[in-house]
């Protein structure tokens, strides 16, 4: 056997670095030109009164995305208000209990959640919600937008608590800590900067989502703040502006895209910020 | 014994069925300390997590025989008050993360929801942070994270964690096995001082360490209890021929 000589060796060093960095860049050239794509076409539409105007009819100029923005706000509030608490609890009984039969089946029935296709849970909340309150409604968008959002909240409570030291909990309850203020008290909240980041996952992930909403949210060119009532949301107007014939809507499609790019870049930033500022050392 | 406060009665526990300590039984002396000491893996954790019923918190554990407290047993009791009354202290400090040094040393009461105005709180703390010696290191940084202290001090905070609930009986897991000589001589020093005023049972595996801080000790091999009495005795003249073996070094 004759070995590779030194040079021969670094210069393979050499090409393997020269390759992972070639690759890794092919992998982030598709998002660049996504962000690019977008903000060339994008920008060009935003300003104030496309911020706060409502959609114009068709023929005139102008017109905003207002009621989007408040249906989209509307809709993850009330996606958000369903899915956190319940998210974390059942995380919570996860991290605690997921060794019992009870708590494999509820890992499993999570993570089919996680993996069914958002227009089916459209459908659920269609026939759930909207047939029996007899219309498309905020609040219907807002339980199929609630069951996106939960399996990432209640995997990422679950996998975050599952590494906090027992050591920790067994301090609480060699101090005579129940049980419950244990979890509460001291578990909880050094898992919080990981509970928090699978929130704002879940929220990016949910408001990008416009096939569940066709039949709950339905959408609504006016402003509506009704639970009750349909409401627009920045996908749904990106789908409707997108594939109408009128040149100027495409326009308003390309902004309102913009406008859900750096909202959606925004959370993601916030974040990082969140798991690396609020992370707890042990 | 004359004095016990603490009184261990065929005293079997372990897991899955299977025992890890062995119908042990013995008095523990009032504010003394008493070092439990024995080869790894003889049990004798398990031994201590039984006093203050720690050890039914893991999986499959079981726990048969008698921890008598001033006469009361406690698996009698709620184990909530037990723990109150046996304090613990762990092999790795454990300062609760998000806490600063302040409210760690005030944790017993803050997390039993115990109300109490800043005074009185104030007190606790500089009460028990001086009593570990560690009120002149921190006073300045009360309300810095407890993480951000070295080992030995987090140490001696957890300890001061424990002492805040005023327990009658202090538990130590190995304090020192994750510290290095100095922080270990400054828990050993605390050790004597605390002494006289609570009474102290300490698991280690480190035999001088166990003949310089105790007054009495015990050998656990295998999860029998092989031989108890006043330390300077059993470390001169051991009784039993195993006890003599380990000492001498030809085991554990």
């Amino acid at each position: 056997m004759r070995e590779a000589s030194l040079g021969s060796r670094l210069r393979g060093d050499k090409a393997f670095k020269a390759g992972m960095l070639a690759l890794s860049l092919v992998a982030t050239l598709p998002l660049a030109f996504i962000l690019g794509f977008i903000m060339v076409r994008g920008a060009s539409s935003i300003n104030w009164r496309f911020l706060t105007a409502l959609p114009a009819p068709v023929g005139e100029a102008g017109g905003g995305i207002a009621n989007a923005l408040v249906g989209t706000v509307l809709l993850i509030l009330i996606g958000s208000l369903i899915s956190i608490p319940l998210g974390v609890i059942a995380g919570i009984f996860l991290a605690e209990r997921g060794r019992t039969r009870l708590g494999s089946v509820t890992r499993l029935a999570v993570e089919t959640l996680m993996g069914i296709p958002s227009i089916v849970l459209g459908i659920v909340a269609y026939i759930w919600v909207v047939r029996p309150l007899k219309g498309f409604s905020a609040f219907s968008g807002g339980i199929a937008l609630a069951m996106i959002m939960l399996p990432v909240i209640t995997l990422t409570t679950e996998e975050t608590l599952l590494l906090i030291p027992v050591s920790l909990r067994e301090a609480a309850l060699a101090l005579g800590v129940s049980y419950p203020r244990t979890i509460l008290r001291v578990v909880l909240p050094a898992g919080l900067s990981g509970i928090l980041t699978g929130v704002l996952l879940a929220v990016a992930r949910g408001v990008g989502e416009s096939a569940p909403l066709l039949f709950t949210a339905f959408g609504n060119p006016f402003l509506s703040v009704s639970i009750l009532k349909p409401v627009a949301s920045l996908p749904l107007t990106i789908f409707n502006y997108a594939t109408s014939p009128y040149p100027e809507w495409h326009a308003l499609a390309w902004g309102a895209s913009f406008v859900l790019l750096v909202f959606v870049l925004a959370l993601n930033l916030v974040t990082k910020l969140v798991s690396s500022k609020w992370k707890v050392q042990f | 014994m004359e004095g016990a406060v603490l009184a261990i009665e065929n005293l079997s526990a372990g897991f899955d069925g299977k025992d890890v300590v062995k119908n042990v039984s013995l008095s523990i002396p009032a504010n003394q300390v008493t070092a439990v000491m024995g080869p790894s893996g003889c049990g004798k954790t398990t031994f201590l997590r039984c006093i203050n019923r720690m050890h039914e918190l893991a999986d499959n554990a079981h726990v048969t025989g008698t921890v008598l407290l001033d006469e009361e047993d406690v698996y009698r009791m709620n184990p909530i008050l037990v723990r109150r009354r046996i304090g613990m202290v762990f092999q790795r400090p454990n300062p609760f993360p998000t806490m600063s040094i302040y409210d760690n040393a005030i944790a017993g009461y803050s997390l039993n929801g115990t109300r109490m105005g800043k005074p009185e709180r104030d007190r606790i703390v500089e009460e028990t942070l001086r009593r570990v010696t560690l009120w002149e290191e921190v006073k300045d940084n009360l309300y810095r994270r407890g993480t951000f202290l070295s080992g030995g001090q987090q140490q001696r905070l957890c300890i001061a964690r424990a002492l805040a609930m005023k327990p009658e009986i202090l538990l130590l897991d190995e304090p020192t096995s994750a510290l290095d000589p100095k922080a270990t001589a400054a828990i050993e020093e605390l050790i004597a001082q605390l002494k006289g005023t609570v009474t102290i049972v300490q698991v280690t595996h480190n035999i001088p360490q166990a003949a310089r801080i105790s007054d009495f000790t015990a050998f656990i091999h295998l999860g029998e209890l092989v031989e108890f009495g006043q330390t300077g005795r059993l470390f001169t003249v051991p009784k039993d021929k195993r006890t003599e073996e380990y000492l001498s070094g030809k085991f554990g």
